[in-house]
């Protein structure tokens, strides 16, 4: 009896040392480079979505907007923020591309079209990003070790995961007969 | 979207051995320079340009080009059948026989099944030059060592083309929006692409056109690339007999060359040992 109180608490504490050691020994995780605020462009600049995220003419989806959608209106800073400051001073003075990391990244074989989802399909950036377009802080960014993969796929803080899985429930919930095949999805 | 068939008519009378298929086939596709052990078994060539001839001596001797690549069987896809992995299926809506890599396992039994010697394996890890890796095609991804791979059409233009719709608001893709990429880099035209269903594009034309043939027809794999050409002696290359079965065509012909590589490639004896078959050098599949 005195050797199995030893023998739980033991395994209790490596078990729990375990749980909570271990996506800091899978994941390694960065923060983003500018501390972006979806909420303060959409509040005091009414920007909207399809101002920063856009299509091409050829129907590609340009994803994360390079600097020079942003240097129209921080040529000079408008507000006294530290953050303001620093992404003036660090990226659009030096004319320096802030290397943002997509959360939503994919691994390299994944064909993904937004165009076909958003404009043919009508579905809402929500349904897949969450609430992504209208928080005030950036999350830190988390990859996987082991397969460089960003950790969101699988589904974070609330948020849908976007692995085979779910592409493929949302499909079959909506009566798409669309996994024909395998390159359908994959390059 | 109505369901596509897609396909080529080869015209073996227009191709002049140049290989341009051969190499925007290799840029588009992300295949890397050949590694420094290669050999001509284990370099990876998606479309391969074959250079066959009539067997006769001088002044006799006629020889032509045959541009080789997955013919994307539509009836029993022998390596989709033999596939443990299910990495190869055919997409009912387009009729491409797609590979997964990712899925393939690499035992290679496709490749033994393969009638027409259109796969190949990936035995290094691909490396490109320094400051190559910019120059990629985003629209296909790279392989790893140990798997298969072969022709699907240049998939990522199809994507492409459907994104290209999805923005003008449709599903449908115009004919000539999707063009693979040796079709597009062929100079003298000899490679066309289209809609096979579609009774008015000029493959399913060029199809039934009585100068065509296709690779093996005997097989019954129903393959989607057609070839053509006025010589006889051309058409009759193509049609091997089933094994251990006489063929009209080749009653009392033996492979008139065995360097000949079509006849190596399409000799029945291939189809019990398909590694140990000849395979031509370089220099004779292109400019031999
Ligand atoms: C002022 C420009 C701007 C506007 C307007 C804007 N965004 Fe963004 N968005 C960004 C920038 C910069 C990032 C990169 C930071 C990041 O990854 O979160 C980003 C990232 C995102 C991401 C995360 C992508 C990922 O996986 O990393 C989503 C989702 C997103 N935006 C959705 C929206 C939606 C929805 C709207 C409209 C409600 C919107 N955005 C409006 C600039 C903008
Ligand atoms: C339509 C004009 C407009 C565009 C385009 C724009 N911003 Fe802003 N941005 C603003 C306004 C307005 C503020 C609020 C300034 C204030 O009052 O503090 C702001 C604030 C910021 C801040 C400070 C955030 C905070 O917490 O207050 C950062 C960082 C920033 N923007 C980055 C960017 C980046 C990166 C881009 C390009 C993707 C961009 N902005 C594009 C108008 C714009
Ligand atoms: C059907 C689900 C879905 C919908 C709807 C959707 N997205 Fe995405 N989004 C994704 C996936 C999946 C990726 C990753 C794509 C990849 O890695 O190829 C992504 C990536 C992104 C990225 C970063 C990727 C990059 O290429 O830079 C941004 C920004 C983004 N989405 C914004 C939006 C916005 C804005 C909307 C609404 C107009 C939207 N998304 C609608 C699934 C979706
Ligand atoms: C919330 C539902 C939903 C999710 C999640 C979703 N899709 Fe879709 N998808 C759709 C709808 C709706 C369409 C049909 C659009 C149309 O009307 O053509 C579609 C169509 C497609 C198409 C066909 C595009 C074309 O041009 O033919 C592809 C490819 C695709 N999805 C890939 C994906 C991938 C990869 C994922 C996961 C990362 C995913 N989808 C997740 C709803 C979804
Ligand atoms: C609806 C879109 C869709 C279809 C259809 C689809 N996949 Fe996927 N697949 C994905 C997405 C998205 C991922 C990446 C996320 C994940 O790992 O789940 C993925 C990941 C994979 C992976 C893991 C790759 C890696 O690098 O981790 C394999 C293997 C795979 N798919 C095989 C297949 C095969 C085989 C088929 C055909 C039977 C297929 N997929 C059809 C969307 C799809």
């Amino acid at each position: 009896m005195r050797g199995i109180i030893p023998f739980v608490a033991g395994a209790a504490i490596a078990l729990s040392a375990g749980w909570a050691g271990f996506p800091y020994a899978i994941y390694k995780s960065r923060p983003q480079p500018v501390d972006f605020s979806h909420r303060v462009h959409a509040e005091k600049a009414g920007a909207k979505c399809e101002d920063c995220h856009a299509f091409r003419n050829d129907g590609t989806f340009a994803g994360i907007p390079s600097l020079d959608k942003c240097t129209g209106c921080h040529a000079a800073a408008m507000g006294t923020t530290a953050a303001e400051k620093n992404f003036i001073d660090q990226y659009v003075t030096p004319q320096r591309e802030p290397q943002w990391a997509a959360y939503a990244r994919q691994p390299e074989n994944v064909f993904f079209s937004h165009i076909a989802h958003v404009k043919l399909g009508q579905v809402k950036c929500e349904t897949c990003h969450g609430d992504q377009g209208s928080t005030d802080k950036l999350p830190r960014y988390q990859e996987d070790r082991i397969s460089g993969y960003s950790r969101d796929i699988w589904g974070t803080a609330g948020r849908p995961g976007m692995t085979m899985d779910n592409c493929v429930d949302c499909h079959r919930k909506q009566k798409l007969e669309r996994e024909h095949s395998c390159l359908e999805c994959h390059k | 979207m109505s369901a596509k068939k897609y396909g080529m008519s080869i015209d073996v009378d227009r191709c002049n051995g140049c290989g341009a298929c051969m190499v925007a086939c290799a840029v588009e596709n992300n295949i890397p320079p050949a590694h420094a052990g290669i050999n001509e078994r284990k370099g990876i060539t998606w479309i391969r340009v074959y250079k066959v001839d009539n067997g006769e001596d001088y002044p006799g001797k006629r020889s032509a080009f045959v541009p080789v690549l997955c013919q994307h069987c539509g009836e029993h896809t022998p390596c989709a059948s033999v596939c443990p992995q299910q990495a190869v299926d055919v997409d009912p809506q387009t009729g491409i026989v797609g590979q997964m890599p990712e899925r393939c396992l690499g035992c290679r039994y496709c490749m033994a099944a393969c009638p027409y010697h259109a796969r190949y394996f990936n035995w290094f890890d691909p490396v490109w030059p320094a400051g190559m890796e910019k120059t990629l095609n985003p629209d296909v991804a790279p392989r790893m060592r140990g798997v298969v791979e072969k022709c699907n059409f240049c998939h990522g233009r199809l994507h492409a083309a459907k994104q290209r719709a999805a923005a003008a608001g449709t599903e449908e893709i115009q004919p000539g929006d999707y063009v693979p990429a040796c079709v597009e880099a062929c100079p003298t035209g000899a490679i066309r692409f289209g809609d096979l269903n579609d009774a008015a594009s000029e493959t399913a034309k060029a199809a039934k056109d009585a100068n065509s043939f296709r690779l093996l027809e005997k097989l019954g794999t129903d393959p989607k690339i057609y070839y053509r050409s006025k010589k006889d002696w051309v058409r009759q290359i193509a049609s091997a007999p089933k094994v251990g079965q006489p063929h009209e065509n080749n009653v009392g012909r033996t492979p008139r060359s065995a360097r000949d590589p079509l006849v190596a490639l399409l000799a029945p004896a291939r189809s019990s040992a398909p590694s140990s078959a000849p395979l031509p050098t370089r220099k004779e599949t292109l400019h031999g």
